[in-house]
């Protein structure tokens, strides 16, 4: 296709959407989106990810045009798009539930914005042909969408929203619709398909697995705002508030209060435990902390470990069978209940606890994040 | 400069999507010919004959608009007893007619949505279809039904079970059984459409928790198909309750029912501000269970039970 | 006996009694149309008498035929306003005044016949009087039947707009279709079933209608109903047994032809369906 398959490591230099101080608000008094402001990169794979209602629906509708935001402006590649009607802007969106219109075929599904365009028709066939092949559905072109699987139709849906070749490609919960086990092959598919064209994306999903795999950065969004801006593995490893690390994958936070602050290691206080975190943080000398441990990152043993910190002590009181992983609650002495993930890498569970042992749990100097907010 | 533009791009795409001339046109159409002529019929209520015509309410002999209401007619309804009667007898024949409606309309329409379901568009389209068949010519054939020397009677009669002939024509008897044979596709349409929609696993998990079918029926279907009730209740009892036809053609003259008054007093009698003196009155009257279809109407399209 | 089949035969009973009340005298109509007597209740022997009477009753003929054209030009306008009132009221959640309209498009549908003839006819005559306009007769039995049809009209397309996906239109209006665009392109195709039944309703309760008609007609107007319904009051004639065989056999067909199709478009569409899911299974 046009542009050349994108590095996911080498960030592009170019911005193509600019969105400043976007506000919505509902009825004069409800706040969708509350002065969103984020830079879009050309090639770039960018998801919002939060829970309903946290606005990245409404923050999408704003770039595909259906909604004008009440504040701020909106730019694709330097123009003012804020104004502009959805049939005007070089943007398309693959929608939630695919919205294939059950009276056209296939092929004239895909012709259809190609026909708007006033495109000749030997070209509408070419790239008709062409967006079939990518989807690999040229056998079905003929076809109505309710006779194909959800899956086919989900491809459909992607290239019929590619044939316009729109600068923007807005994906609006693009897996919601099918079951588990589609969406993984079905997930590969779509992002093979999507660096092909090499087109920027930007994506909105509720499930983080989806955003983590897909998306070159991630925005995690509540109550109309963002709470970090991210690659995946920094919005995973690097949380920057409690709400974060919540949010994304289980963790366990203690409550703690700094006891040293130096520039390469400090500790908290923990009525649990002492941490002793490798790495300087921007704190400073008895401030009150969270200290964020994610479950796969403790070990658990039934021996007593030999250092001073990094380690606490518990009773199993749940054990969880995942299949690849265990993951066992262990109630500590102070009440508060952890929970640690284990590997299940032979076939006998592992570390040999049960319910009611007693059971350590430690962990390195570099497993947690100190939350300052 | 900023607010002029997106002030011109509102005004261009308002005028785009069309949107005043999708409300203008039926606001129009149903002012003129629903809400305005309502109106009319209040102004001439209150208006008298002046032989043929209809006086003015607006009198300019002095030079200015002088505004004289006449309530000469409500004074009349009021004064004769006969009109209260009728009133009474047409809520009276109405209400009989929704409950009998409703009695029978709500089995059936039960029974049909636990009816195997590739049946259903069948059992269905066998209501609908005296429906789409000519309402006067049905009202018609029960009265070659009913008549003295009608069918039924010669058939019972020849079959020796009467000797002499049944009077089923002409008396409340043959009016309810119009109405109630009218009216039963409107009770159990809405009907049907409810319970249809009903899902079985409540009546499961009522099982499940010890409940009997008939508590269940009681306790869980008939609540849930609340809507569907009101909705069949309404629509049956507002028509009816101004029923002109029926009446004319099987009620005879001994029943009262106060469609026919206004048909008489506007053709007969030629006395428009009476006649539409009655007909407010009557909108008066079914102006409440109108209120409550809406009402109805409006939960159902929001999806509340 | 066990209690479940005992509530299966009650609930067959039931219906079954239900649906004989209900076609008892249709059928009756259409024996004795057959029948040679003059008498519209004894049975003499079969004959066509009463259909070649039929054919020679220019009066009811061309009533019949006023009818038809009556009910196929307001069943248009019905269809027509009907759709514009739906669209009014689905798609624009919020304007001023939608209350009204909405109890407006409502009211020709529950109020009765008597008042909505008397309020028009006292419309047209307040019209006539400052205008000089319209005269009784086709135009103002249109009107009347038109009003009443546009209510059912917004019923109908409103059902088939609800279940509409709105989001097939802003997929239209994102692929650049503009508004009218997404209109003829999209939504209308979608909605020709709904048009076509809100039609066929619509023609039947104006072929049916006959006290709009009466409060509205004007001399030489006298449609189906209004003829039938006068022979009516008189007494019993075997002519009217013979049009109401002949309506009622043209409308079952059409009836039951409209609903075989449907049934076995949705066969046909879960049929392939099914196949659908079974071929990305392979």
């Amino acid at each position: 296709m046009a542009t050349a398959p994108k590095d996911n490591n080498k960030p592009a230099q170019e911005v193509l959407l600019r969105v400043e101080n976007v506000t919505k608000i509902y009825d004069g008094t409800v706040k969708a989106v509350d002065d969103v402001s984020l830079t879009v990169m050309k090639g770039e794979i960018f998801a919002l990810l939060g829970g309903s209602g946290c606005g990245k629906s409404t923050l999408l509708r704003m770039m595909a045009g259906f909604e004008t935001p009440t504040k701020g402006k909106i730019f694709l590649a330097g123009q003012d798009i804020t104004d502009l009607p959805p049939y005007q802007r070089p943007i398309n969106m693959m929608f939630q539930s695919y919205a294939l219109f059950p009276h056209l075929s296939v092929w004239e599904n895909i012709a259809f914005g190609l026909k708007r365009d006033g495109m000749p028709k030997d070209q509408i066939a070419d790239r008709v042909e062409k967006m079939l092949s990518l989807a690999q559905l040229n056998k079905y072109a003929q076809r109505k969408p309710h006779q194909l699987s959800g899956g086919q139709q989900q491809r459909v849906a992607l290239v019929r929203s590619l044939a316009k070749r729109p600068q923007l490609l807005l994906l609006d919960e693009p897996l919601g619709a099918l079951d588990k086990k589609l969406r993984e092959t079905t997930q590969l598919e779509l992002v093979n398909i999507i660096e092909e064209v090499g087109v920027t994306c930007v994506l909105v999903t509720h499930d983080q697995e989806e955003a983590m795999t897909m998306a070159s950065r991630i925005a995690v969004m509540s109550e109309g705002y963002f709470l970090q801006v991210g690659e995946p593995d920094a919005v995973y490893e690097m949380p920057n508030s409690r709400q974060v690390a919540d949010f994304i994958g289980n963790v366990n936070i203690f409550e703690g209060v700094i006891e040293e602050d130096e520039a390469d290691h400090v500790t908290v206080r923990c009525p649990e435990c002492v941490h002793y975190v490798g790495h300087g943080v921007s704190g400073h000398k008895g401030m009150a902390v969270g200290v964020a441990l994610r479950p796969e990152k403790i070990m658990l043993s039934k021996n007593k470990p030999t250092g001073e910190y990094n380690w606490c002590a518990g009773e199993v009181i749940e054990i969880v069978y995942f299949g690849a992983h265990t993951t066992y609650h262990l109630k500590l002495d102070s009440g508060k209940v952890i929970k640690a993930q284990e590997l299940n890498n032979t076939r006998d569970l592992s570390c040999g606890l049960t319910w009611g042992d007693r059971a350590y749990a430690h962990w390195n100097d570099l497993a947690m994040v100190v939350l300052t907010h | 400069m900023a607010e002029k533009q997106s002030f011109f791009s509102s005004v261009k795409n308002s005028l785009f999507d069309g949107r005043n001339a999708v409300i203008g046109v039926p606001y129009f159409w149903f002012l003129l010919l629903a809400a305005i002529p309502l109106l009319i019929v209040l102004k001439i209520s209150m208006s008298e004959m002046e032989g043929t015509q209809v006086s003015s309410m607006i009198d300019w002999s002095n030079g200015w608009p002088k505004l004289t209401l006449n309530f000469a007619s409500y004074q009349f309804i009021a004064s004769d007893s006969l009109y209260f009667k009728t009133y009474l007898s047409s809520i009276k024949y109405a209400l009989i007619t929704t409950l009998l409606c409703l009695a029978i309309g709500y089995p059936f329409a039960y029974f049909m949505a636990r009816a195997p379901k590739h049946m259903q568009p069948t059992l269905l389209m066998l209501i609908m279809l005296p429906f789409w068949t000519s309402f006067l010519l049905r009202i018609y054939a029960w009265k070659t039904l009913l008549v003295s020397n009608g069918v039924i009677n010669n058939v019972l009669m020849s079959l020796h079970i009467i000797d002499t002939p049944l009077t089923m024509m002409n008396n409340s008897f043959s009016l309810l059984l119009g109405m109630v044979y009218s009216y039963l596709p409107f009770m159990i349409l809405p009907l049907y459409a409810n319970l249809s929609k009903l899902d079985l696993r409540y009546l499961e998990a009522a099982a499940d928790l010890g409940t009997s079918p008939f508590k269940a029926f009681w306790l869980i279907t008939v609540p849930l198909s609340k809507a569907g009730i009101i909705a069949g209740s309404m629509l049956v009892f507002i028509p009816a309750v101004g029923e002109y036809v029926i009446p004319e053609l099987l009620g005879g003259s001994s029943t009262l029912m106060i469609g026919r008054v206004l048909w008489d007093e506007f053709f007969n009698n030629l006395d428009w501000p009476m006649a539409s003196a009655v007909a407010v009155v009557m909108i008066l009257i079914i102006l409440l269970p109108m209120a409550i279809y809406n009402k109805s109407q409006a939960d159902l399209a929001e999806g509340k039970p | 006996m066990s209690q479940a089949s005992n509530n299966k035969l009650f609930a067959k009973g039931w219906m079954i009694a239900v649906y004989i009340f209900l076609y008892l005298p249709i059928i009756t109509l259409v024996v004795f149309s057959f029948n040679d007597s003059k008498l519209v209740t004894v049975w003499s022997h079969a004959s066509l008498r009463w259909y070649e009477a039929l054919a020679k009753d220019t009066a009811l003929i061309d009533a019949v035929l006023l009818s038809l054209k009556i009910a196929f030009l307001s069943a248009l306008m019905s269809v027509l306003f009907g759709t514009f009132t739906a669209f009014a009221l689905n798609r624009y959640k919020r304007f001023k005044g939608r209350t009204l309209l909405s109890s407006m498009s409502s009211m020709p549908l529950v109020m009765p016949d008597v008042i909505v003839g008397l309020s028009l006819l006292l419309m047209i005559v307040s019209a006539q009087h400052w205008l000089g306009y319209p005269q009784k007769g086709l135009l103002t039995i249109l009107l009347g039947h038109a009003l009443l049809g546009t209510a059912y009209a917004n019923v109908v397309v409103t059902s088939r707009l609800r279940e509409m996906d709105g989001k097939l239109d802003e997929a239209a209006m994102d692929l650049g279709a503009k508004p009218w665009q997404v209109f003829t392109l999209v939504t209308f195709p979608l909605l020709i079933p709904a048009l076509v039944s809100a039609f066929l309703l619509t023609f039947t309760l104006s072929f049916d209608d006959v006290v709009l008609s009466s409060f509205l007609s004007g001399p030489g107007y006298s449609t189906m109903p209004m003829v039938i319904f006068s022979r009516a009051r008189l007494g019993l004639n075997p002519t009217i047994n013979a049009v109401a065989t002949v309506t009622i056999v043209v409308v079952t067909m059409a009836v039951i032809a409209s609903s075989f199709y449907t049934s076995h478009q949705e066969r046909k569409r879960k049929r392939e369906e099914a196949q659908a899911y079974s071929d990305s299974n392979k």
